[in-house]
């Protein structure tokens, strides 16, 4: 199908996008990996399209003030894959990016888009919920830093307000011995994951966000709770297994039923486990 | 604000301005305003990989770029790379093995395989073929052609290796 007609407008800064948006009728295009789908589908039929694709402010990897580093919202998905800040920093980020959709799209597609659009069964969500990451969002009314936890409010639902866009997301500096992984079933390479998880050990703390299993990212705190930060016997692994019954409630889905879901997490949790475990003979080389 | 926008970009070298319907998709004007009809429209939601082009030297989908977008970049189609000799390898090993069959994937085909092997060359690396799998994982062949298609680039990348 063709989208529908549509006006067009292209920014060229981030005070001219502040000028344009947050009247009705207006959708931001970055990449346009999902949204141009969606136009398609005519699933959204926006009156104009505001493209932040050359807005300068939205672009660029560094290190933030607080140690960790400020990831532009416009970065594609190849940038940030291939970027040694982030391997540096944020090495669950480069594990997660072979695991989205295909290389052309993850040469057009944007962390901020991905964010945005807040997909449950997508990868970046997840993975900045795990990391603790902050989102910087921007409007007319000024620059608000929002935790990636309290970001995702329902399915395909932000705190985003309608005059605010992204402009950056931050991770935090990885402490010393952390240790992240993040994996996904999915029937075919590069398809959203009918259940995925991304977790993080440190050494005081064990984060598991599950994804594809509700509406939003879910933190799985009972799990991790009967976890705790390891090293974890084979009774300790089966417990948390049996405490993400609690802490995930899946809706039936094209992929199946609430309670094939679960079996996948359980998979999923034991996997991330024999990656995340703190005994150094759990890794041989 | 307008709903036709003036784009200026350059295609298979040749730089070109058109007036363009906002919500034209790139595959629509490379084959409806452009008569490149290489592109193949398929899905046009970004499922099935037949509509691959290069833009600004980066692998993409036609028919998720609006080409109102494109002011000043530069995109090349299965025309450019055929002309340019860039990929002959390619197409003859497709022909020898017939991976084409019915054609439609075929270009798009083409230009991802392309783009493996040319990251492949500056890693100093030969894909296997799950290396190849992989990276054409987005592109679909509904003649279900896969093994051939596998082969021929196989092919192509000892090939270009054995050549180094």
């Amino acid at each position: 199908m063709k989208a529908a007609p549509i006006q067009y407008l292209r920014a060229q800064s981030l005070a001219e996008v502040l000028a344009w948006y947050g009247k009705s009728g207006v959708r931001l295009l970055a990449g346009g990996q999902s949204l141009l789908a969606s136009l398609a589908f005519r699933l959204s039929e926006p009156d104009t399209l505001l493209d932040i694709s050359r807005v300068a402010e939205l672009r660029g990897i560094s290190r933030s003030a607080d140690g960790g580093i400020r990831i532009g919202a416009l970065t594609t998905h190849t940038h940030l894959g291939r970027d040694p800040l982030v391997r540096a920093h944020a090495p669950l980020l480069i594990e997660a990016i072979p695991l989205i959709a295909h290389p052309a799209i993850r040469n057009r597609g944007t962390i901020g888009g991905s964010l945005a659009y807040a997909d449950p069964a997508a990868e970046l969500p997840a993975c900045c919920v795990a990391l603790g990451a902050s989102i910087i969002t921007v409007s007319a009314r000024g620059e608000r830093r929002i935790p990636a936890a309290a970001f995702f409010t329902g399915l395909f639902e932000t705190a985003l307000a309608d005059d605010e866009l992204i402009l950056a997301v931050e991770t935090p500096a990885a402490a010393p011995g952390e240790r992240t992984t993040i994996l996904e079933l999915a029937r075919r390479n590069g398809d959203y994951a009918m259940a995925g998880l991304a977790a993080r050990r440190s050494v005081d703390h064990l984060r598991l966000v599950f994804f594809g299993v509700g509406a939003t990212p879910v933190d799985a705190r009972e799990a991790a709770m009967a976890l705790g930060v390891g090293p974890w016997s084979p009774a300790a692994i089966a417990a948390a297994q049996a405490a993400l019954d609690r802490d995930l409630d899946p809706p039936e889905d094209v992929h199946g039923s609430p309670a094939f879901k679960r079996h996948l997490a359980r998979i999923l949790l034991g996997r991330a486990l024999a990656r995340l475990d703190p005994t150094p003979e759990a890794h041989p080389r | 604000m307008t709903s036709e926008i003036d784009v200026t970009l350059t295609v298979n070298g040749e730089r070109i301005t058109r007036r363009v319907e906002a919500r034209r998709h790139l595959v629509d004007f490379l084959r409806l305003d452009l008569q490149l009809m290489g592109t193949r429209t398929g899905c046009e939601h970004g499922s099935c990989g037949a509509c691959t082009v290069r833009i600004d030297g980066a692998l993409a989908r036609g028919c998720l770029v609006l080409a109102a977008s494109l002011e000043g970049s530069t995109v090349d189609t299965i025309e450019g790379l055929s002309d340019s000799g860039e990929i002959r390898d390619l197409q003859e090993a497709f022909i020898a093995r017939n991976a084409t069959q019915c054609g439609y994937c075929t270009p798009g085909m083409l230009l991802t395989a392309a783009d493996l092997l040319a990251s492949a060359a500056i890693a100093r690396v030969v894909p296997s073929r799950e290396d190849i799998r992989d990276h054409i994982s987005g592109n679909y062949c509904r003649c279900t052609g896969y093994q051939a298609i596998v082969d021929a680039v196989e092919t192509v990348a000892k090939a270009r290796e054995a050549a180094r």
